[in-house]
């Protein structure tokens, strides 16, 4: 069985990045859920960014 | 003028809670231009363009928070600054869980997780998608102003890896009966979707839930899917994974016409898995779709219609015409009503490809349209913001949202077009979406009653009578109740249809039957 089938069979539990009325709709619907407290990398600095890539 | 600014350093606040709070903040007396938001570029250029950008602003960073604000007097100013931190810590006390600040502590805290949604900014976007993917997740991608080299990048690891990449600009899906996004609440039923588009998914789930059946799942793709470079990656894993769906009796598939290489590679594969179908290319060839044992849906509707038909085993009819009875009373009375001058239909759209299916019903039954997201290049509008005979408006398309919530969250742009749309003596008819379903707007139908009411007195005026018809894409239960929300249009005399393809139909009839009158 693809894993998309296997998705299909389990129930759902989400990591949300981002807007967080669409994590608060996830609970009103009893999903299991975790919001991440983003914040752009490096400070938001494009070059930073890559270069911490780059050490990864 | 009294220019008072604030910033906060390496505190972030997502853009829509933002943009709203701009908006409330604006409603202050006294507060003549606010910006309430991250440092970004386009924040920044933004703030220029009201005056409200200073040097210190000039320099800070998308991780800073900023207010910059134009008022009367300082007291104002202190009185908008609290009001912002007042419904700053209201939003954070709505959310007390825990809240990991990275994607791998979430995955430390919730390694069970099984799929990632993610609607971060663009530029970020793309990243955080790669990771999941990396750590076997399926991932659903909201965000735009993804690339199209990173779109095919993630869509090819993805397949690689057995996994679903909904998206970039995947707006709307249902998976395991749980909406993501922007999604409504449909029945369980035999009818699985996958779509190239969001608010097509939702018409075509809420029609079929009106139509006493239900879904499997809807896989959403984004709206690039099926152009030659990506090549249909994600719509030909989202209909095989059907396809060995023991639950997916029937098969829809939904797309803006799709690149015909690309098509007929999707077509061969929905052929060969052997489950009846229904295809929705809009505005595209039904012959191909034909050839390949298909069967076209001929609008959103139509698509709905027929699935159902398979679904409950009756015969398999096009579908163009009225649910409703007494529609040729409808078109009659309120001909009777239009003056002499008042020739054309104004749609104002909140949903893309609710817009896009009006302009196909409507240019085959009414003639030219003309749009700022247009069937044809010669029916660009050369001012998006002035309607010129028949005018069909996607109020959510980017030159309307720069630095905006999408107007299915925040109707601010409508309400505004409404009442310019009411001081054209040409226009007759009105016709609008209303998208319910969670992520959407709370009371859409409430947000817009004033300014309808307004348009009507700004036409009463000279004694005009504006026709307005809408169609709501909802089921009954979804948060915002259908019922309800068609009850309020109702009582302000706002005519509702069952589905945006009738409402449409409507619209043209009434101008034709006017045409013939005169």
């Amino acid at each position: 069985m693809t894993k998309i089938n296997e998705l299909f069979q389990e129930k759902l539990k989400v990591i949300n990045m981002g807007l967080e009325s669409f994590n608060e709709n996830l609970k009103k619907q009893n999903v299991k859920t975790v919001q991440v407290d983003w914040k752009p990398p490096a400070r938001g600095n494009k070059k930073m960014l890559s270069l911490l890539d780059k050490l990864k | 003028m009294v220019l008072k600014y604030l910033i906060r350093e390496n505190a972030y606040y997502d853009s829509v809670t933002l943009m709203i709070i701009t908006r409330e903040v604006k409603k202050i007396e006294g507060v003549k231009e606010v910006i309430v938001g991250m440092g970004t570029e386009l924040n920044k250029e933004l703030a220029g363009n009201l005056n409200l950008l200073t040097p210190k602003l000039q320099k800070i960073t998308p991780n800073d928070f900023f207010i910059s604000l134009d008022s009367v007097d300082d007291n104002i100013a202190k009185k908008a600054f609290a009001f912002v931190d007042e419904l700053l810590s209201k939003k954070k006390a709505e959310s007390e869980d825990y809240q990991p600040s990275t994607f791998e502590s979430a995955l430390k805290y919730m390694p069970e997780a099984n799929l990632v949604l993610i609607s971060l900014p663009g530029k970020y976007a793309a990243r955080e998608a790669k990771n999941a993917l990396l750590n076997d997740k399926h991932v659903m991608l909201f965000s735009d102003n993804v690339s199209l080299e990173e779109e095919i990048d993630l869509k090819s690891l993805a397949k690689q890896s057995g996994l679903l990449m909904m998206g970039p600009d995947c707006g709307t899906a249902i998976i395991n009966h749980v909406a993501l996004a922007f999604a409504n609440v449909i029945r369980k039923g035999p009818i699985g979707i996958v779509g190239a588009s969001g608010t097509g998914i939702q018409e075509v789930t809420v029609m079929i839930d009106k139509l006493g059946s239900g879904i499997s799942q809807a896989i959403g793709t984004g709206g690039r899917d099926l152009k030659a470079e990506v090549g249909g990656i994600m719509m030909i894993e989202g209909l095989k994974a059907l396809q060995n769906d023991p639950l997916t009796e029937i098969i829809v598939l939904i797309s803006k016409p799709p690149d015909k290489e690309v098509a007929r590679k999707v077509l061969s594969i929905l052929k060969e898995g052997g489950k009846p179908s229904v295809v929705y290319f809009a505005g595209g060839d039904p012959g191909v779709i034909k050839e390949y044992g298909s069967i076209p849906g001929l609008s959103l509707e139509d698509t709905a219609h027929k699935a159902v038909a398979i679904a409950k085993g009756k015969s398999i009819e096009d579908f163009t015409g009225f649910t409703v009875t007494n529609i040729d009373k409808i078109i009659q009375v309120e001909t009777k009503k239009l003056k002499e001058k008042q020739r054309y239909i104004r749609g104002l759209y909140t949903g893309g490809t609710l817009c896009d299916e009006a302009m196909i019903i409507l240019s085959a039954l009414v003639g030219d349209i003309y749009s700022n997201i247009p069937l044809k290049p010669e029916g660009k509008l050369s001012d998006i913001n002035k309607s010129y005979r028949h005018s069909l408006i996607d109020l959510g398309d980017d030159e309307f949202t720069r630095g905006k919530p999408h107007p299915m969250i925040d109707p601010y742009v409508r309400q505004e077009r409404i009442l310019s749309e009411a001081k054209d003596k040409e226009a007759a008819i009105i016709l609008m979406d209303f998208v319910l379903g969670f992520g959407s707007n709370p009371g859409p139908a409430g947000e817009m009653i004033p300014y309808i009411q307004k348009a009507r007195k700004i036409a009463a005026k000279d004694g005009r009578h504006i026709c307005m018809i809408s169609s709501v894409c909802g089921t009954e239960e979804d948060p915002q109740n259908l019922i309800e929300q068609e009850k309020k249009l109702k009582e302000e005399g706002v005519i509702v249809m069952p589905s945006n393809a009738q409402a449409v139909r409507l619209a043209a009839a009434i101008v034709l039957s006017r045409r013939n009158s005169q």
